[in-house]
């Protein structure tokens, strides 16, 4: 085996300029797809995030009494997606709407009844977050008698979803498109470098070399340069996401959300199929080569 | 001649060789024996080359059928080519050197593509090399050599795997008198040495020196065997 790597190491290093083209190209390409996983890796956790930060805001009617406020009370707290129902009488409602309104307060001052219904902020236990399990939760605290409307911002976390699941959809297109456009740029390479090298390949078949013996520097040529691209554009990838947080993470919210790039094993994963493009490229050129 | 069938390493039976409706060769049939050295001469087109690229299927036969030591080559999977070939020595008429690869790659080409270890490849390779007169040039590159030197090389490529057959088409087609007589003494000392020696010429002077079967072809067919 020795030899065979020696022997496409050479051609590699007599081949300076189309090999340079094709890890270019192949770098570029996986640069590409990546940085589209990595984003959608991040939007993932953003968006997991935020639905771990999301409360049910439980509205009850305006003459509801104090016993039925606790009945209210006492049924969300045994419901096994609620974590913990806290009640907000409409005097702290109007406080808390002051607070978020500092520069405005003026407008609430002049009030004659306080107008905000009494609440229940109710928080949700870690499996709940997702949007069927909130829906389904929400339809059963609206079954409640004591309970006029439940809100928890769901156009905006179904908008959120879908625009995430258009995203994936359209990774997964273009991760394929750059995976064949690239197996057939590592096969056309591989080719050009077969018809440079054609009488030498016949001779080589004239002397008695099996076609293992002429074939397996080429595979092996083409797994070096799709292992080579694909670390030149993670590389250049991970070079791009550390200057973008370098400028941008200091003003996102710091400890609530930290942007990640790939883990180890998804980098090894990464350059594994950058290395199995560059054999399936070799191979396909092989293939109608040898034919010939 | 004393020899037998049993002693024959190629046999030929009735053997065409068509490119389309044009015959290359007809009806062929032929016994080579095992350390002959044997000259196929006639005409440039005559079918001296075609005949030696049936041997070892640079081409396939039309109709008829080649044995090749035994190999039936009508029915040799493709798979089983490369040890077909690794039974002969070929010296091309256009020498075909890889001009990328230094003379010890050239030669050492065949060793490696029967699997040889490095150690063995190194030590057969120079020998043959030193036999040929060209271990002092082993660094070199074909195109930087004379044509007397790359028909050596050429010489020595076909040698390095102990062949049992040697096939040359015209080594001396190119080359002055006395690099002509070099290259045949290699042929030569080959041939001392066991192997079947096949050259294929149309060099009149070289045949005169021949002591040995020549073969005949006109118009890709086989005149009665002339013996000197």
């Amino acid at each position: 085996m020795k030899r065979f790597y020696r022997r496409a190491i050479k051609d590699i290093l007599d081949n300076r300029f189309l090999t340079a083209i094709t890890v270019i190209t192949i770098a570029l390409s996986i640069m590409i797809a990546s940085a589209f996983a990595l984003f959608f890796i991040n939007a993932g956790d953003m968006l997991k995030l935020w639905q771990k930060g999301i409360r049910m805001m439980v509205y009850l009617g305006p003459d509801t009494s104090e016993a039925a406020r606790l009945d209210t009370k006492f049924r969300l707290q045994d419901m096994a997606d609620v974590k913990e129902a806290h009640y907000i009488s409409k005097e702290d409602a109007l406080a808390r709407l002051k607070g978020q309104m500092q520069h405005h307060a003026s407008l609430l001052e002049n009030l004659r009844d306080n107008p905000l219904p009494e609440a229940f902020e109710v928080i949700l236990q870690p499996g709940a977050h997702d949007s069927e399990s909130m829906q389904f939760l929400a339809e059963r605290i609206q079954s409640l008698p004591a309970v006029t409307e439940v809100e928890y911002g769901q156009q905006w976390i179904g908008r959120f979803t879908s625009i995430i699941k258009l995203f994936s959809l359209a990774g997964y297109a273009m991760g394929a498109l750059f995976f064949t456009a690239t197996v057939f740029i590592v096969a056309n390479t591989i080719r050009l470098v077969l018809y440079t090298r054609r009488e030498e390949i016949e001779i080589m078949r004239l002397v008695g070399a099996t076609d293992r013996f002429i074939k397996i520097p080429f595979f092996l040529e083409g797994m070096i340069q799709g292992g080579l691209g694909s670390i030149v554009g993670l590389t250049l990838l991970l070079l791009g996401y550390l200057s973008l947080t370098s400028h941008f993470a200091p003003g996102m919210a710091g400890d609530m959300f930290q942007l990640r790039f790939f883990s180890a094993t998804v980098c090894a994963g990464v350059v594994l199929s950058g290395i199995m493009v560059g054999w399936l490229g070799s191979w396909v050129s092989m293939k109608q080569f040898m034919k010939s | 001649m004393t020899d037998t069938n049993d002693d024959a390493i190629i046999r030929m039976f009735h053997v065409h060789k068509r490119y389309g409706a044009q015959f290359a060769l007809q009806g062929m049939t032929l016994d080579i024996y095992k350390n002959e050295l044997l000259f196929i001469t006639g005409r440039s087109g005559a079918g001296k080359t075609t005949l030696l690229k049936l041997l070892y299927l640079g081409e396939s036969v039309s109709e008829g059928q080649i044995l090749v030591d035994g190999m039936n080559l009508s029915r040799i999977p493709r798979k089983r080519v490369p040890l077909l070939r690794r039974k002969f020595g070929i010296i091309f008429q256009d020498y075909k050197l890889i001009p990328t690869k230094t003379v010890f790659d050239n030669v050492a080409l065949v060793l490696e593509a029967a699997g040889r270890k490095p150690g063995m490849i190194a030590k057969k390779v120079k020998s043959v090399l030193r036999t040929v007169g060209m271990e002092e040039r082993m660094d070199a590159y074909p195109p930087s050599l004379s044509g007397g030197e790359q028909q050596r090389v050429a010489v020595a490529r076909a040698a390095v795997g102990d062949p049992k057959i040697i096939l040359a088409d015209e080594p001396t087609g190119s080359l002055d008198e006395e690099a002509a007589g070099v290259i045949m003494a290699y042929l030569d000392t080959f041939h001392t040495r066991g192997a079947t020696v096949i050259v294929a010429t149309h060099d009149k002077e070289l045949l005169k020196r021949a002591n040995t079967r020549v073969v005949q072809l006109r118009e890709g067919r086989m005149w009665p065997s002339v013996p000197t």
